[in-house]
């Protein structure tokens, strides 16, 4: 880490205020990231895959894609990034920020950010409705660490998740319709009862990471 | 007040009278309190004795038919009727609505306690106490288990830090807090309250500031507050009895030696992580021994419960032995032992325990709050004005600032944090109850003159906390809108979700380098999958992931569900929609391959021939012989039926390739109504009468060969992939099949096949078959 000079210090404060970040936890994750990169300037995929606690997790590939997701940068664009940058980092990681104490619409607000995050995550062709396919994808990564659960079971788990989204949300269909896919909003109303604003946070006050041995 | 309910009334007052008599008269004849059993062994004995002595001087007494012999039964007779007591008062409190709405049931049965004693004391005998070691090792454990076996799980280990904050720091604030402000009392007060030392004042400050984990499930559980809340009191309830065990023992030992060192004080810090770790890791062992024996019990289920309940009993018993914390050895006997015993166990089994559990914790709790009662009416009293009033002030103001105090710092490391109106729930659920009671009663009087003393005002807090605290609360609760307990039921979409979620966050925290709380989570649970499931789990459960087996949970009791909705009748589900799963498959694109082109009228026949077909071995299947019978139709059906399911599903698939499918073109007239005719779900599955040639597929049977015409080419197919599926529970059991009349095969949301199997008989075959048609469908 080079001396610590007005430029960056700027821009971590900029940074801290716009994510909501402090600006210690920014220079925290600004080592990290300096970490994973090793020292260059952008983040690829490779240095995500690299790390090998990750490697274990069944759902990897699709949080390395939701780091590079165009969705999650609060742009209105849709598509994929090649690399990202430290903004880009933050600005996903700030997803998982535990929110303060603020009024009810506010929470509502986080709640919808962050249900909207993991929206992306499935939605993986980016046209705004989770077909039965993904959702299937979703259920087989799920159970891709076990290896003797056959293509069967995944498929009977995850059509029995659309079918429920389908009765909760639409509920009467006709025999001749078809019902496309999950919306945001279904999505949404689906999961209203798991309490997304306090599942979905990580502390991250002590992260310290000089300390932190994450091997390569 | 309706006719019936008024006989309802009157019956039962009547019986309960007569027990109530019963308990009153046995207690008289023959004097002295309940516990003197060698009395009636003493009794017979002489009786035995006194014929081979006088031989010669023997004079003949008339044979006796009828004689009476109490005292042979006494004992078992009066444990009986005094449970027989508490259970029916219980009825009662639920036969009257309007009082078990405004009173918690534990204050109801202090009353009768009261009554009861006072009745006894009126005849003139000595009611029973409520003796420590009954209360200890007979009634204390039940509730126990209960509370340990059926415990949250995730809630307790996410509020741990604030449950160990509120059991450890909390219960020594209020301990140090009530002791040294009393003994600051009694100096004060001079003259009658001179001889109360210190130490003697913070033992006392020890007893009587652990909530009680019976009084909070009593009047918890009757107010259905919110599972964050409940976990937190409860939990702490639970884990206070380390710090009440050692601090007990620690002012007990040496209240007659008069001082302590800091010397000792160390020791008894050193003290409490071992009774506190020592019974967790007794209970633990136990546990794992139990889910050990469970993975061998698959040839005798009948057993099965209790190894369960001797396991958790024996992990209690043996932390007894060492002065460990009974109470949390018991709780991480259930615990643990739960997650491996339910994969091994069969369904009854599992409502066995569960039942069992409700009726003895339900029974213990009852019988405590009445011997409280009794006990009150019984124990020599002594009333004090000044130290009374001056504890019950000092534990309410002493539980205010704890919770306070505590919560604010926990507050700086919580994510949710707690309200001001947890805050006040949590200070206010802080009740006590007959652990303290009993603990005082363990007081050796020659060490503690001030004994009785310290008696009245156990109960008197105890009165109070109960009465009036347990009574308020509800209102209050109500009046605070404090969140309440959520009924809904989990669905396979949260499941999915909260599972995605924890992997999501272990993986952003693995990104982060951050080993948070979900890293060492997901590490146990993969050290969990890895090694400890294989052990402990049977055959290949040991594989299943939690996802299929919450899904096979769910298909099993929408079954259950459905069985006992009738079969017939709609599910009177939170759903009433139409969705299924036709809706859901995408649009098929159009076939390339050749397929037959049947026409409508011709797929019509194909239809009702095999159905007719069906009908017809399955009218075959029903000569019932010892051998197709099974005594359990139930248990081993389920996996009949879920096997059965598995293939159907099987079959839809390939029908689809097959014949026109549901979804696509519009059909005809004739197609859709035979399609509806056919259809199971189109008649609002109402119950099947014999002329309606509904489908119910049994794939079962080998004995009839028909049946494994029709449908053997497809169950061999349906069965390869099975093997395949390592993960699920399919325990096929012997080959002896049965068919269930009533269990459906269908569930609203699965729609039966339509029609079978094959393309079509050739057309000469149809021409004979034709000719049975009409028999069989008047069958």
């Amino acid at each position: 880490m080079g001396a610590s000079q007005s430029g960056p210090v700027h821009m971590f404060q900029d940074l801290a205020h716009k994510t909501g970040f402090s600006t210690e936890q920014i220079k925290n994750l600004h080592n990290r990231f300096m970490y994973l990169t090793q020292d260059e300037d952008t983040l690829r995929r490779e240095h995500l895959e690299n790390i090998s606690n990750l490697a274990l997790n069944p759902i990897r590939r699709q949080i390395i894609e939701a780091f590079f997701d165009k969705r999650n940068m609060g742009e209105k664009e849709r598509g994929c990034l090649q690399e990202i940058g430290f903004e880009e980092f933050v600005t996903v990681l700030s997803f998982f920020r535990p929110p303060k104490p603020r009024t009810a619409d506010e929470m509502k607000n986080i709640k919808k950010e962050k249900l909207r995050f993991l929206f992306n995550m499935h939605d993986t062709d980016n046209d705004g409705i989770i077909t039965l396919d993904e959702y299937r994808h979703v259920v087989e990564e799920l159970l891709s660490s076990y290896e003797t659960i056959g293509a069967e079971t995944a498929k009977a788990i995850s059509d029995a998740a659309m079918l429920e989204v389908a009765s909760v949300t639409v509920g009467q269909m006709g025999p001749g319709e078809f019902y496309e896919g999950i919306t945001f909003e279904q999505f949404m109303q689906i999961l209203k009862d798991v309490e997304i604003e306090t599942k979905m946070n990580i502390h991250f006050w002590n992260l310290d990471t000089r300390t932190m041995q994450c091997g390569k | 007040m309706s006719v019936r309910k008024r006989r309802i009334y009157i019956d039962y007052c009547g019986m309960f009278i007569l027990v109530l008599g019963l308990l009153v008269g046995s207690l008289m004849p023959l004097g002295g309190a309940a516990s003197s059993p060698d009395t009636g062994t003493g009794h017979g004995g002489s009786h035995g004795n006194k014929n081979p002595g006088n031989g010669t001087t023997y004079s003949k007494k008339p044979f006796p038919v009828l004689s009476f012999d109490y005292e042979h039964v006494r004992l078992p007779f009066e444990i009986s009727l005094w449970v027989l007591l508490a259970s029916l008062m219980k009825l009662g409190f639920h036969l009257i609505p309007r009082v078990s709405s405004i009173v918690p049931e534990s204050c109801l049965l202090i009353v009768v306690g009261l009554l009861v004693g006072g009745l006894i004391k009126m005849v003139g005998e000595d009611p029973p106490v409520l003796e420590s070691k009954i209360f200890f090792f007979y009634l204390l454990p039940p509730i126990i288990l209960d509370a340990g076996y059926f415990m949250p799980i995730r809630q307790f280990t996410e509020n741990l830090g604030t449950i160990l904050m509120f059991a450890v720091v909390g219960t020594l604030w209020n301990s140090f807090f009530v002791g040294g402000l009393l003994y600051g009392v009694c100096q004060l007060e001079g003259h009658k309250l001179a001889y109360v030392d210190l130490l003697s004042c913070l033992l006392f400050g020890s007893i009587i500031s652990a909530v009680d984990p019976v009084a909070v499930l009593a009047v918890f559980e009757e107010i259905h507050i919110n599972e964050l809340l409940h976990i937190l009191v409860f939990g702490e309830s639970l884990l206070n009895d380390a710090v009440t065990v050692v601090l007990y023992h620690l002012f007990e030992e040496y209240s007659s030696v008069g001082s302590i060192t800091f010397m000792d004080v160390f020791l008894g810090i050193v003290c409490f992580l071992v009774v506190s770790l020592g019974g967790i890791v007794v209970g633990a062992i136990y546990g794992i021994l139990a889910a050990f024996t469970s993975r061998f019990t698959s040839h005798t289920r009948v057993i099965e419960p209790l190894f369960v309940f001797v396991y958790s009993y024996m992990a209690y018993l043996s932390a007894e032995v060492f002065h460990l914390s009974g109470i949390m050895a018991l709780i991480a006997c259930g615990a643990v032992m739960r997650p491996y015993v339910e994969a091994n166990i069969s369904h009854k089994s599992h409502t066995t325990i569960k039942y069992f559990l409700k009726m003895w914790s339900s029974v213990s709790d009852t019988l405590i709050f009445i011997f409280l009662g009794v006990s009150t009416v019984a124990g020599p009293h002594q009333w004090n004005w000044t130290f009374v009033v001056a504890t019950v002030i000092f534990c309410l103001v002493a539980r205010v600032l704890g919770v306070v105090g505590l919560t604010f710092v926990i507050n700086k490391f919580r994510i949710v944090k707690l309200t001001s109106k947890d805050q006040f729930i949590i200070a206010y659920g802080g009740l006590r109850g007959a652990i303290a009671f009993s603990l005082v009663y363990l007081l050796n009087p020659k060490h503690f003159p001030m004994r009785n003393m310290f008696l009245t005002a156990i109960i008197t807090v105890i009165f109070f906390t109960v009465f009036v605290q347990g009574m308020t609360i509800r209102p209050l609760v109500d009046l605070l809108a404090v969140k309440k307990k959520q009924e809904t039921k989990r669905s396979i979409n949260e499941e999915i979700h909260t599972q995605f979620l924890d992997h999501l966050l272990t993986g952003i925290e693995d990104i982060c380098g951050h080993y948070g709380h979900h890293h060492w989570k997901d590490k146990l649970n993969r050290f969990n999958k890895k090694y400890v499931k294989k052990c402990l789990i049977a055959g290949e459960r040991s594989k299943e992931p939690q996802l299929i087996a919450f899904y096979h949970k769910m298909e099993m009791k929408q079954a259950i569900e459905l069985v006992e909705s009738g079969g017939g009748a709609k599910l009177p589900s939170a759903l009433p929609s139409t969705v299924s799963m036709q809706n859901i498959q995408p649009k098929k694109p159009s076939q390339d391959r050749a397929l037959p082109q049947l026409s409508k009228a011709r797929e019509e026949e194909i239809r009702k021939i095999l159905r007719t077909n069906l009908q017809r071995t399955r009218q075959r299947l029903r000569s019932y012989n010892r051998h197709t019978l099974i005594a359990d139709p139930y248990e081993d059906g389920w996996n009949e039926m879920l096997l059965k399911r598995k293939k159907m599903k099987e079959l839809e698939k390939k029908m689809n390739n097959y014949l026109t499918v549901p979804a696509p073109p519009p059909d005809s007239p004739t197609i859709t109504r035979a399609r509806l005719a056919s259809d199971p779900q189109a008649w609002g599955l109402k119950s099947v009468t014999e002329s309606i040639p509904t489908i119910k597929v049994d794939l079962a049977s080998p004995q009839s060969p028909e049946s494994v015409n029709v449908v053997d080419e497809f169950s061999k197919k349906g069965s390869q992939p099975k093997e395949e599926e390592g993960g699920l529970t399919m325990k096929v059991p012997s080959p002896a099949k049965q068919r269930k009349d009533k269990t459906p095969d269908e569930e609203p949301q699965q729609r039966l096949m339509r029609c079978l199997s094959d393309p079509g008989p050739a057309p000469e075959e149809i021409q004979p078959l034709r000719s049975c048609s009409g028999c069989a469908l008047h069958i």
